[in-house]
């Protein structure tokens, strides 16, 4: 086996904003996205914007999952993108969202740059294939 | 990447971007090309950290003790580097890395650099890149750096060896597991940690390394037994007052001989921040003897002999598998082997050939 054999392997972060406390979904995503082959990461319940950011930013993740429904999504994911623009990680960074979010929102958030929501009802393999087609390579 | 680029990105973590220190780990990791040129541009610029590994059994609390000592570090003004390392499944190549939960005291605060990285299932690897993302973090500017791994295996053993103080936390009442690590992890630990001290057991625990330590660490202890026979002797020509001078010798023996380490064992109750001042000075007195006994000098050539032996293992692999390729592959030699017309001993010299043909003017 040769130390420079390249392994591009589709790294993720899970991410739950705000005071939501429902990670059913998230756990779920997490372990299909993880047999799927990708490494996930995990954030945890009730994180806050920055964390999520750090997070991003640090991991160098090609991919950025947000959970949300609690309803808050106009208010956190706005403030999840500026971050990453910040750091200059917007450009390089798959940024999707699900959960519950209405009709009606869906517009902004793409236009904050949000790549794709995927509601309830979504079958896995469907999301698995957008990110193993769209996710950024690093190279 | 071109050549320009690379250089560039080196440039911005010198400079101290985060999103550039990132990304380099990241073609640590994925073996991207052109990352041993990165490699090789930083290397001069790395020396400056101290690096300690944290390794344990799974649940005994390393994460949560990485982010309260991270929390410590930086509330002495120092920045931090954390690579936390897990498994990944043999069959998908997936993970889920699951450290950085715990991570709690440290958020959003960008100057304790915080990286998850998975054992991506290569032979040996691992250690190489822990080893080359260490250095990364040390050319970026970070002052302490910590190293998480599992301890299950060899490949944990040696990623925590690149470390220069090797912490082993071990939880109460196991009793069983301490057993299983005596052979392995105990042998490298220059501190261990008794975390979820407040558990019942716990005191009971610290016994028992202390135990262990003590008959690891003092193979003269039955020397020092005829020692004492001997000054026994003495006083029985005496008076019994002077019962107490063969403790004093023994100091005065102590004193000539040079500094050596005797593993130490610190409590700690992680989720309540409880040990961890004991713990850190524990740890700095750990690396004061590095610096004073010309240990530390000796451990980073001892790691660099490493590497060189490891990068070289792995090219030289890679050369052979081209070989190989060239000479028909693999499968015909297995399948001939199968077939009894040769053996694995006589395919191996024969592929082998043309390199000894190359280097046979070192063996003469």
């Amino acid at each position: 086996m040769s130390a420079d054999s390249e392994q591009q392997t589709i790294r993720c972060l899970i991410a739950k904003v705000g005071l939501d406390g429902h990670d059913r979904g998230a756990h779920v995503i997490s372990r299909a996205f993880r047999d799927a082959g990708f490494e996930v990461i995990y954030s945890g319940l009730h994180r806050a914007p920055d964390e999520i950011i750090q997070a991003t930013v640090q991991e160098d993740v090609n991919v950025l999952g947000i959970s949300i429904l609690s309803g808050a999504h106009n208010t956190l994911v706005p403030k999840v993108m500026a971050g990453l623009e910040e750091y200059g990680a917007l450009d390089d960074t798959l940024v999707i969202v699900g959960g519950i979010i209405p009709e009606e929102d869906r517009p902004g958030l793409l236009e904050e740059g949000v790549d794709a929501i995927f509601g309830p009802g979504t079958p896995m393999q469907e999301t698995i294939d957008f990110v193993k087609e769209n996710a950024p390579e690093r190279t | 990447m071109s050549q320009a680029a690379e250089s560039d990105l080196v440039e911005r973590l010198l400079d101290g971007e985060h999103r550039a220190l990132a990304r380099v780990i990241t073609k640590i990791e994925s073996r991207a090309s052109g990352y041993r040129d990165i490699i090789s541009d930083i290397h001069s610029h790395t020396g400056h950290a101290s690096v300690v590994g944290v390794t344990g059994s799974p649940g005994a609390g390393k994460s949560t003790l990485v982010d309260k000592l991270a929390k410590f570090y930086r509330d002495r003004g120092e920045t931090v580097g954390v690579i936390a390392v897990d498994p990944s499944s043999p069959y998908t190549g997936g993970a889920v890395l699951g450290d950085r939960i715990r991570m709690a005291s440290n958020v959003g605060d960008m100057d304790v650099f915080f990286r998850s990285m998975s054992a991506r299932g290569q032979l040996g690897g691992l250690s190489t890149a822990t080893s080359d993302a260490v250095k990364a973090l040390d050319a970026f500017g970070k002052d302490r750096i910590i190293i998480e791994t599992v301890g299950a295996g060899q490949n944990e053993v040696d990623v925590v060896k690149t470390a220069d103080t090797v912490v082993v936390l071990v939880q109460p009442g196991s009793g069983d597991d301490v057993q299983m690590l005596k052979a392995g992890i105990l042998e490298i630990g220059d501190v261990f940690v008794v975390n979820k001290a407040d558990m019942a057991g716990a005191s009971r625990t610290v016994a028992e390394l202390e135990e262990m330590i003590h008959l690891r660490d003092d193979p003269r202890a039955n020397l020092d037994t005829g020692h004492h026979g001997h000054d026994a002797f003495d006083d029985d020509h005496g008076h019994g007052a002077e019962a107490d001078t063969g403790g004093s010798d023994e100091a005065a023996d102590a004193d000539s001989e040079p500094p050596s380490w005797k593993p130490q064992v610190v409590e700690t109750v992680a989720t309540q921040g409880e040990g961890i001042e004991t713990l850190v000075e524990t740890l700095d007195d750990h690396y004061t003897y590095l610096t004073d006994s010309g240990e530390l000098d000796e451990k980073a050539r001892q790691r660099a002999a490493e590497e060189i032996r490891q990068l070289l293992r792995s090219d030289v692999g890679e050369l052979l598998e081209q070989e190989l390729d060239a000479q028909g592959g693999v499968d015909d030699f297995a399948a001939s082997v199968v077939e009894k017309e040769t053996d694995p001993y006589a395919v191996t010299e024969e592929v082998l050939e043309p390199l000894r043909d190359c280097l046979g003017d070192h063996d003469d």
